[in-house]
């Protein structure tokens, strides 16, 4: 329906992945798509466009949000990570170092949700069992249903963490943590993935 | 989306009085809104959004021993906050049951209340006979598709909807009040009370009037004793097909108090009284438990696809009276 009023615009200056960003839009400019359309981080992926199926997962001031549902305007002044910003120095996030091991993915287009999700499930400590990791990742839907192991990569990486986070109890936590996720340690075996194939899959399925 | 503007508040008297202007609506945590100005449900003008009014987002004591709860507290750090997880343990299950992780982090709890049917006729795009989205234009959903969903209480022919908000049913239960404010002076709405059933106006969702702003929830008395019990068709992240919220009191081994609200069988958190008031005198884990939450029941009216919820309605009920009584 054509409208004749003039379209308000709107200058939003954001935190974004540690630099500082300004761009003004149009004042009913979502969140994700100022990320998408306007910085091109594509990182945060428009699933739904309506919060249910939570593939536009960034932080906002730190904590887990579906993008799609905060007006840009909202956001003004505020710090956003997406996925783009996770990884430090060319070095992979713990959290998608653990989505590549438990092969956490199929068509991948949930992945950077799930890993912005699994981020901040993990700092809340929500991962004390399979099931309340299941609980507190519900928000994310895997349309490939790779549950298990998404559930599985949290679980590893919130037990690297804690290992991280206790130097001491490191050389126990490692192996609790890797048995939790592959069954190859079972025979003592560590874990299979080369970083060859780390690369190969993370070029491969984060498109 | 149609075109608005936007106007960020920086007092709550800055925000009333933003509110004067005709299609202006407030914006929180715009988890409902937005999908609400898409769809077309509203086509707000202005947009005044009150996210950073600091004096809204505390939870603090009140004097009679109760909480209130500051309208723009996030639905985590509400279920999360641990004089809530202690007090009111039914109303930190029912946040935590509600949405999303993601979702609970925008959403507050003054604007969970709000939140609309999720009846697929009055969310959809295109044009259907839906006496919320067109006044007098019917409802598509009495003979329609997923009416396994709909209403068994207090619905009529012009709307069979059911109000989805799962932190509503506590409130209900808990007797809680909603605070308002608004430009003409503020009121306090029981909790009961505040979504509208259909034979008073099928048009509406509740009792706010254009402008009114929910700054606040309050509390009574802690009612530790109390649990949520949400049925649903998938583990976790799905609304509810019902749901109960349960809270008792016990003295000399016997039932003193009852209070039990339903979720997703009517337009409201459907108390049930006539079962409440059954149930005071009864020994916990005697078969008259039963009985009693079943004399609840006498007012249901089940749609032509949806019977199964009056019994799935009054074990869930009883799942939550028993859980509470354990509590």
């Amino acid at each position: 329906m054509p409208d004749e009023s003039p379209t308000p615009e709107i200058t939003v200056t954001l935190q974004v992945n540690g630099a500082q960003s300004q761009v003004t839009c149009d004042v009913r400019t979502t969140l994700l798509d100022l990320l998408r359309e306007r910085l091109r981080l594509t990182g945060a992926k428009k699933g739904c466009n309506r919060g249910e199926c939570g593939a536009c997962t960034v932080h906002l001031d730190g904590r887990r949000v579906n993008a799609c549902l905060v007006l840009a305007a909202s956001a003004d002044g505020r710090e956003v990570t997406t996925v783009e910003g996770l990884a430090t120095d060319g070095e992979l996030h713990p959290v998608q170092r653990a989505f590549i091991e438990a092969d956490a993915f199929q068509c991948g287009f949930c992945t950077p949700g799930q890993i912005m999700s699994a981020v901040c499930c993990i700092r809340e400590g929500h991962t004390g069992s399979n099931e309340e990791i299941r609980e507190w990742m519900s928000g994310n839907i895997c349309r490939c249903s790779a549950y298990p192991q998404i559930a599985a990569a949290v679980e590893a990486a919130a037990a690297a963490t804690a290992s991280d986070a206790a130097p001491v109890s490191a050389s126990d936590e490692a192996p609790a943590g890797a048995s939790g996720r592959t069954p190859a340690s079972t025979d003592g075996r560590p874990p299979a993935p080369t970083p060859a194939t780390v690369t190969a899959s993370a070029t491969g399925k984060r498109r | 989306m149609r075109p608005f503007t936007y106007v960020r508040a920086e007092t709550l008297p800055g925000a009333l009085d933003s509110a004067r202007t005709d299609n202006t609506m407030f914006l929180a945590g715009g988890t409902e809104l937005l999908n609400w100005a898409r769809i077309g449900i509203e086509t707000p003008s202005r947009l005044v959004d009150i996210g950073r009014l600091p004096e809204l987002h505390e939870i603090t004591p009140t004097e009679d021993g109760g909480l209130r709860i500051g309208a723009l507290a996030r639905l985590n750090d509400v279920a999360q906050d641990a004089r809530v997880e202690t007090a009111y343990p039914v109303f930190s299950q029912a946040i935590l049951k509600a949405a999303s992780a993601q979702l609970r982090n925008l959403a507050t709890i003054g604007g969970n209340p709000v939140q609309r049917v999720r009846c697929p006729y009055f969310r959809s795009n295109g044009p259907v006979a839906c006496n919320k989205r067109v006044p007098g234009s019917g409802c598509a959903a009495l003979h329609g598709a997923n009416s396994e969903r709909f209403a068994i209480f207090g619905w009529t022919e012009d709307c069979v909807a059911v109000q989805p908000s799962d932190p509503a049913v506590a409130l209900a239960c808990l007797d809680a009040e909603i605070i308002t404010e608004h430009g003409d002076g503020g009121r306090r709405i029981p909790a009961t009370e505040f979504h509208t059933l259909p034979d008073v106006d099928p048009a509406a969702h509740n009792v706010l009037r254009p402008g009114e702003l929910i700054t606040g929830i309050e509390l009574g008395a802690p009612a530790p004793r109390s649990a949520y019990v949400k049925v649903r068709e998938r583990q976790s992240y799905e609304y509810a097909l019902v749901s109960a919220a349960a809270a008792v009191e016990v003295t000399d081994g016997v039932i003193s108090r009852a209070r039990v609200a339903l979720g997703s069988v009517a337009l409201r958190p459907w108390r049930l009284y006539d079962a409440e008031a059954a149930l005071v005198g009864l020994t916990p884990g005697s078969p008259e438990v039963r009985d009693a939450v079943t004399s609840g029941f006498s007012a249901a009216r089940p749609l032509s696809s949806n019977a199964y919820k009056i019994p799935l309605a009054r074990n869930t009920a009883l799942r939550a009276l028993e859980l509470a009584l354990e509590a």
